[in-house]
């Protein structure tokens, strides 16, 4: 067994969070793990991508093969597109559906929205909007993991234990938010078109 | 400590897994100046927990950095020190001169180097520079090599009396996988008095310390060549990889008929015997290596017969750039993997840029606003997130070379007679390097407007802490000769901006050296737990 994802989305959003929460809980399982991610200039406001490989056996390459990924996990309608070329054909594309307009040439998000929909197999969330509902709009990549938990390894009790280790520290009302962000996402189901 | 958690599988970082490495293996001081890739070696040490017996410092730069370890080298104790490739070019000279000292304590310097220019102005291979100072270089393939081979560097330094270094490349460095500690090893105690004359390179010295050195090397080749992982399978095609193009390699081995033979090189000097044995048994190579053809250029004068040799030379491989599965993949000759169908929508790009509210953009629009009506202002700048100044909507700097080049470049096109020569500079970088030029440029009197943009911190690497608090700023540069009537602070916020644009617009007619210290916090850096902080 094998999941290779991308986690994409723009510097801010908090796409290195979603890694290391979905790569720690997977870890936990025994299973190996590897992850990629960008640090220094390109956080900066800037796309943001990382590679999560996870697999019951060894893991050779840190960066996932083009057209192989099994899901592309995005905070972002754009940055979800971005890097469709490492999707294999049989994955599955989920991403926020609330742009990041902090560019003057941002298409246009019906145009989109579209094409996501359009792909073989994709998910479509309202992340900003569930995780203000959860208390705090930043936990939209909260949301996110929710929303791709049954595609994932880890089993959702263990997402959530994660969740509270990695957000533990930041208070009662961060952890809160969080945890209920996570669980707004499962609960949307396995609502893939 | 307690060794069983400790030493529990843990998910951290190739940089992360070089730290724990040092800690392991007894480090008494590590120190580094933060750059892209490296950041995190040091980022964990400082919040290793049972640290208290541990130094790690921030230093003004790399060169001072890698002079602290040389010192506590000297002295008998284990030392690492850490920066990014460019670094090394800055510490150039402690490090090949390092190669020449009798090494007490292990000293270790790991590099981690940007091959696809990530977050940095070039991709030079620090293992040409392992190779300039004929020491030991070791190159990890991956997180748990990571924490071994620092762990390995540390004796062998010992063993050899001599500097190794580690390098590191972006992929490894910023990639987390589980590692599996060893039981951490105390460390060494204070040792006596050195001999002076092999830490005192006098020619006389140096010429012994030379021959020394050279002496040495047969056996740095008879422990690479014990270190080489050879396998002899087809006879078609060898494979020579190192580092981390060996999981790249991996990842495609499933899908060849004919498995290729394989030598993987991790430690350096080149071991020529395993590339001989290799070169013996197949009809055709193709090197694989992150980075520059370091082993694919040696190589060319190893052989003993003549067999096709195919990597970055002959185009079979990208010459620039950093390898990727897909770029192996095609290099072996296998077809790409190809996604279903991609729709036709044109994306934008999303570069990086200034955070809202970034203390920067203010300062960029009132040196803008100052510099309106002048005829082609030459605006040199620095290394930092104020780079981005280059990008839209400011487009307001012309020139990032290297570390502390804004002011030089400045004062050299001043002297050749350009007006209005400007300097824009981070206050971290201006510490690094930015103070040495100015010190020239006051010597000389030359006609020079230097801004230093002062966020308070090491901003593009995370927020460091800066050498000194940004009071001090000031005596710093009234030290270097800077006329006072020519010194200003200023706030770096738009209630201040008609302050800024007009001391700048004075100090751009000044005919001499002027520098305008422009101040507000890093937001990202204000956002932080002060806790976080130290000085």
């Amino acid at each position: 067994m094998k999941v290779d994802s991308i986690v994409a989305g723009v510097g801010g959003q908090g796409v290195l969070s979603v890694a290391a929460v979905i790569a720690g809980a997977t870890a936990r399982l025994g299973w190996q793990v590897k992850q990629s991610e960008v640090h220094g200039m390109a956080q900066r406001g800037g796309a943001v991508v990382a590679h999560l490989r996870m697999a019951e056996g060894p893991i050779h390459s840190d960066l996932i093969p083009r057209g192989t990924a099994d899901l592309i996990l995005s905070l972002e309608p754009m940055e979800s597109l971005r890097y469709l070329e490492y999707l294999s054909p049989m994955g599955t594309v989920a991403t926020a559906v609330e742009p990041v307009r902090n560019i003057d040439d941002y298409p246009d998000l019906d145009l989109l929205l579209e094409a996501i929909s359009n792909l073989p197999s994709s998910i479509l969330v309202e992340a900003t909007a569930l995780a203000r509902r959860a208390g705090n709009g930043k936990a939209a990549n909260m949301v996110m993991v929710g929303a791709v938990a049954h595609l994932l390894p880890a089993g959702k009790p263990s997402l959530a234990a994660e969740i509270r280790r990695a957000f533990g520290a930041r208070g009662d009302n961060v952890l809160d938010a969080n945890l209920e962000a996570f669980r707004l996402g499962c609960s949307l189901g396995t609502g893939t078109t | 400590m307690t060794a069983t958690r400790d030493l529990a599988p843990q998910l951290i970082l190739g940089d992360e897994a070089v730290a724990l490495g040092a800690l392991h293996a007894g480090v008494t001081a590590a120190y580094g100046y933060p750059g892209t890739p490296s950041t995190e070696i040091l980022e964990y040490l400082l919040r290793a927990p049972m640290r208290t017996d541990l130094r790690v410092a921030w230093c003004a730069n790399e060169k001072t950095a890698y002079e602290a370890a040389i010192g506590v080298s000297m002295v008998g104790r284990r030392a690492l020190v850490v920066m990014k490739h460019v670094g090394l070019n800055v510490a150039a000279d402690p490090f090949i001169n390092s190669a020449l000292v009798e090494v007490g304590g292990g000293l270790v310097v790991a590099v981690a180097d940007d091959p696809g220019m990530h977050s940095s102005q070039n991709e030079q291979d620090s293992r040409f520079y392992a190779d300039f100072a004929r020491i030991l270089c070791l190159e990890p393939a991956d997180q748990q090599q990571a924490y071994d081979m620092t762990r390995e560097a540390f004796d062998l330094s010992e063993r050899f009396h001599l500097p190794v270094l580690m390098r590191l490349v972006t992929r490894l460095a910023h990639s987390r996988a589980l590692v599996t500690p060893e039981a951490p090893r105390p460390q060494s105690p204070l040792g006596d008095l050195p001999d002076s004359s092999d830490w005192t390179l006098l020619p006389a010295n140096a010429r012994r310390r030379w021959a020394d050195l050279l002496e040495r090397q047969p056996a740095l080749l008879a422990h690479s060549e014990q270190a080489a992982e050879l396998e002899l399978l087809s006879s078609a095609l060898g494979v020579i990889t190192t580092g981390i193009a060996r999981n790249y390699l991996a990842e495609h081995l499933s899908r060849t008929e004919d498995r290729p033979s394989h030598l993987h090189i991790g430690t350096y000097p080149i071991p020529v015997e395993a590339v001989r044995r290799l070169a013996a048994h197949v009809d055709r190579m193709l090197v694989l290596e992150d980075g520059f053809p370091f082993v694919e250029r040696m190589l060319r004068g190893l052989l003993n017969q003549p067999v096709p040799i195919e990597g970055r030379l002959n185009g079979r491989v990208p010459t620039g750039g950093e390898l990727d599965p897909d770029v192996v993949g095609r290099a072996l000759g296998l077809p790409v993997q190809h996604p279903a169908s991609l729709p036709r929508i044109e994306l934008a790009g999303r570069p990086p840029q200034l955070c809202r509210g970034c203390p920067h953009a203010d300062s960029f629009r009132a040196l803008i606003d100052a510099m309106a009506g002048m005829e082609g202002p030459l605006v040199c700048s620095d290394i930092g997130c104020y780079t981005l100044g280059a990008l839209p909507p400011y487009r307001a700097i012309q020139s990032c070379v290297c570390m502390g080049a804004s002011i030089g470049m400045a004062r050299g096109a001043a002297d050749a007679g350009y007006r209005p020569a400007i300097a824009v500079i981070g206050d971290s970088t201006f510490l690094h390097s930015g103070m040495t030029p100015l010190l020239d440029a006051v010597a000389e009197a030359a006609d020079l407007t230097v801004l230093i943009l002062d966020n308070h911190t090491v901003a593009m690497t995370g927020a460091q802490p800066t050498l000194v608090p940004s009071e001090r700023l000031p005596e710093i540069i009234r030290g270097l000769g800077v006329d006072p009537d020519h010194l200003h602070v200023l706030r770096a916020s738009r209630k201040g901006e008609a302050d800024l644009i007009a001391t700048i617009e004075l100090e751009l007619n000044h005919p001499g050296v002027s520098v305008v210290i422009a101040e507000r916090e890093c937001i990202e850096a204000a956002k932080r737990d002060p806790r976080e902080l130290r000085w």
